[in-house]
């Protein structure tokens, strides 16, 4: 993925001075373990290197200033950068205090250009913070770091010809101390390979095949292949909105009005920074202090009348449906995922067999209205998946949840039924009795066969005579899995009531009994 | 609502049939033999249609409408299978279960009436009072929706579907599959639909374009 990197140079050393109000014509440095970490650039130009002891250094540099390495201290300081970057570009990752990342296609859109994108990044941290950073771009997080470092715009694909020339001493960044890493990079360094294009030169295979995974992962970095994928930052708490409401809510209509009000300014807060809202979280606290919160996940990003339809539908499920002593006084709206307004336009329905128009848009708001009424869970999508039996082959997803498959259904299920399936399932199979003529229960041997021929099924009450059967069908499921193996077998079986009337079941046997999986009506 | 006001509203929906290559949308397609007993050649929209003695019916009654865009929602059914109903040709990805649609008699009501508000076909296989019955036929009607109730008698109703089963065929003694059966959906209802019309149909199996449609066979009514 194309990726933006922001990166603070010297930044331990920046956050130190920053703290001790150190003027930055001082120099100073950070010192881990006796071996200086990071130091400034005025203590650099007096020959203050990294690595040097410290007392090397301060013989350099008499005047200079030492600080104590202090995890803590470098990423407190950070978070007013990442907030200045996050202002303009939503879904940072603060991939260690010094360094932000964020993908490069929103701020790119938006601000036209990457060169662009990197100027009023870089102006608003130095603006906000008082910092000073650096941009860089170019595909996956280990080339942006490098690009920062050199302030480089890398283009889309040239991410390979951009590393090929660097040192090898790149995969072992100082400020990750990696240990594994450095000697990764002397055993290279020691082979001959001393850049990262000559690394990335080794098939892949021969690295797996000489060195470790370690070496396989900075195989791929050195050959510019994304290495991980990044994670979304929670928004702040700065989001959030809140609405006192005097006199207290308990009726309905009064609600609906108040969750508008809220709803704009919870759009207003987002739409300011380019964001929009994929889960709100709805919170209330009644007047005698009852808490009640629920969250609300959308498939697309929320419009102002899409956060006041759910507001409404919340209140008037909480209002009706909770026993509430009193009416309800704080209301407060937190957007708990955000979403790059501008990047979502793309994607907005993601994935086969979801579409769009004045149709699905009517469907989605009945659905969530009536999640509202009796909970998330109480709407749900079915979506085909892999498996064997009629009730594993579909998944049942809650509305607003992504539609994906848990198992593929294009691989070959070896013992999965052929069409028709039975339009009534049971998700817990109902227990049945098949017996034979003697009036005994037919029972499955070990070779998948039946031993007697089964006479009568009695299901709920009523005993009809077998017409007709198949089967068994064996199921042998995760049979390598001592403790989840589920041996079964299927049957289909035709049974007729006394009147005449023909009734088709699927039935399953495990565990020495038989149950109703289907019924075929 | 009066003799004359339904008939007046079916004779509408008689000319929605007539008219229906220009406005489509007013009646939503069924798979052909079912549209020969429906009174206006589909599932017109705001009219209840109750469907009885089989799901695999319910379904494939659903099946046409999902595929040209329409939403589907089954209410109260916990046990619909939707693999079933993918089979029978439902565009599954538009069909929304709603399996418990309310712990009362109000809940259940606020429910159905809030998917017919969305849905274009929303069954509801919930008994209710005749009361609220009438209540979301006139939601569905007002809403321009399909009210189709399964399985118990629903006051009101426009048309009734009922089916009856000849025999399976495909399964014999220890051996072969389940294949299909032959459906005889017997239709009755009020106004247009007064007269008792019968279409036979395989079910399950999809609806082909090479089968000829069935011929119709008049009923003593």
């Amino acid at each position: 993925m194309y990726t933006l990197a922001v990166w603070c140079p010297d930044w331990p050393v920046v956050a130190a001075s920053a703290e001790a109000a150190l003027l930055p014509h001082v120099p100073a440095a950070v010192v881990r373990g006796n071996e200086v970490v990071a130091c400034s650039a005025v203590a650099r130009a007096e020959g203050v290197r990294r690595g040097q002891r410290k007392r090397t250094a301060e013989s350099q540099c008499p005047e200079l200033v030492v600080f104590d390495y202090d995890e803590v201290r470098d990423a407190r300081l950070f978070e007013p950068v990442a907030v200045a970057v996050e202002e303009l570009a939503p879904g940072i990752e603060v991939v260690r205090p010094g360094l932000v990342t964020v993908a490069a296609q929103g701020p790119v859109g938006y601000y036209g250009s990457a060169e662009r994108a990197a100027e009023r990044i870089i102006d608003h941290i130095a603006a906000r913070v008082g910092v000073e950073a650096q941009v860089g771009l170019a595909d996956g997080l280990f080339a942006a770091t490098l690009a920062a470092q050199r302030g480089l715009v890398v283009p889309p694909g040239g991410t390979g010809d951009f590393l090929a020339p660097l040192g090898i001493h790149e995969l072992d960044p100082p400020a990750e101390h990696r240990e594994d890493r450095a000697e990764l990079v002397d055993l290279l360094r020691r082979l001959g390979l001393r850049t990262l294009g000559a690394f990335a030169g080794i098939p892949e295979r021969d690295v797996a095949g000489r060195f470790g995974r370690q070496a396989v992962l900075a195989h791929r970095m050195a050959s510019g292949v994304v290495e991980r994928p990044r994670v979304r930052r929670r928004p702040p708490a700065e989001l959030s909105v809140t609405q006192t409401l005097d006199p207290p809510v308990d009726r309905v209509d009064a609600a609906a009005f108040a969750a508008k009000a809220l709803a704009e300014r919870l759009h207003q807060v987002l739409a300011d920074r380019g964001l929009a809202c994929t889960r709100l979280g709805i919170q209330a606290t009644t007047e005698h202090g009852e808490q009640l919160h629920r969250v609300w996940r959308c498939a697309d990003p929320l419009t102002p009348q899409g956060i006041a339809d759910r507001v409404r539908w919340q209140l008037d499920g909480w209002l009706t449906r909770q026993r509430l002593t009193s009416g309800i006084h704080l209301l407060q709206l937190d957007p708990e995922e955000i979403v790059d307004a501008g990047a979502l336009q793309l994607g907005l329905w993601p994935g086969a067999g979801q579409d769009q128009g004045e149709a699905a848009e009517r469907a989605a708001r009945a659905m969530v209205h009536v999640q509202g009424l009796l909970g998330p869970d109480a709407v749900l999508t079915p979506v085909p998946q892999g498996g064997r039996g009629p009730v594993e082959r579909i998944r049942l997803v809650p509305w607003g949840d992504e539609r994906t498959p848990a198992t593929d259904p294009a691989q070959p299920w070896p013992g999965q039924l052929p069409a028709p399936s039975p339009a009534t399932v049971f998700a817990a199979p109902e227990p049945v009795a098949l017996v034979d003529e003697a009036g005994g229960d037919v029972v499955v041997t070990g070779y998948a066969e039946l031993v007697v021929r089964p006479h009568r099924i009695v299901h709920g009450g009523q005993a009809r005579r077998v017409v007709a059967w198949a089967g068994p069908w064996p199921v042998d499921e995760r049979w390598w899995d001592d403790g989840h193996a589920v041996r079964a077998a299927r049957l289909q079986v035709l049974g007729a009531a006394p009147n005449g009337e023909e009734l088709a079941f699927l039935l399953i046997r495990a565990g020495g009994k038989w149950a109703v999986e289907g019924v075929y009506d | 609502m009066s003799r004359s006001a339904t008939a007046t509203l079916v004779a509408l929906g008689v000319d929605a049939t007539g008219e229906s290559a220009m406005a489509p949308a007013r009646v939503l397609p069924v798979r052909g033999e079912l549209a020969d007993v429906l009174p206006w050649g589909g599932l017109r929209r705001g009219s209840t249609v109750s469907v009885r003695g089989s799901t695999s019916l319910l379904l494939a009654l659903m099946a046409e409408a999902t595929v040209e865009g329409c939403w589907a929602a089954v209410a109260g059914l916990p046990r619909c299978g939707a693999l079933a109903a993918a089979e029978l040709g439902v565009a599954v990805h538009r069909l929304a279960l709603v399996p418990r649609p309310g712990r009362d008699r109000s809940e259940v009501e606020r429910t159905v009436a809030a998917l017919l508000d969305g849905f274009d076909l929303v069954s509801v296989a919930t008994p209710v009072t005749p009361a609220t019955a009438r209540k979301l036929s006139a939601r569905a009607r007002q809403r321009k929706a399909v009210l189709l109730p399964f399985g118990s008698s629903w006051p009101g109703a426009d048309v009734e579907l009922r089916a009856s089963f000849g025999p399976w065929s495909g399964l014999a003694e220890g051996h072969g599959l389940l294949a299909t059966r032959t459906a005889t959906v017997h239709a009755g209802g009020r106004g247009a639909a007064a007269r008792e019309k019968t279409t036979t149909l395989p079910l399950p199996g999809r609806a082909s374009p090479e089968l000829p449609r069935p011929v119709l066979r008049p009923v003593a009514g």
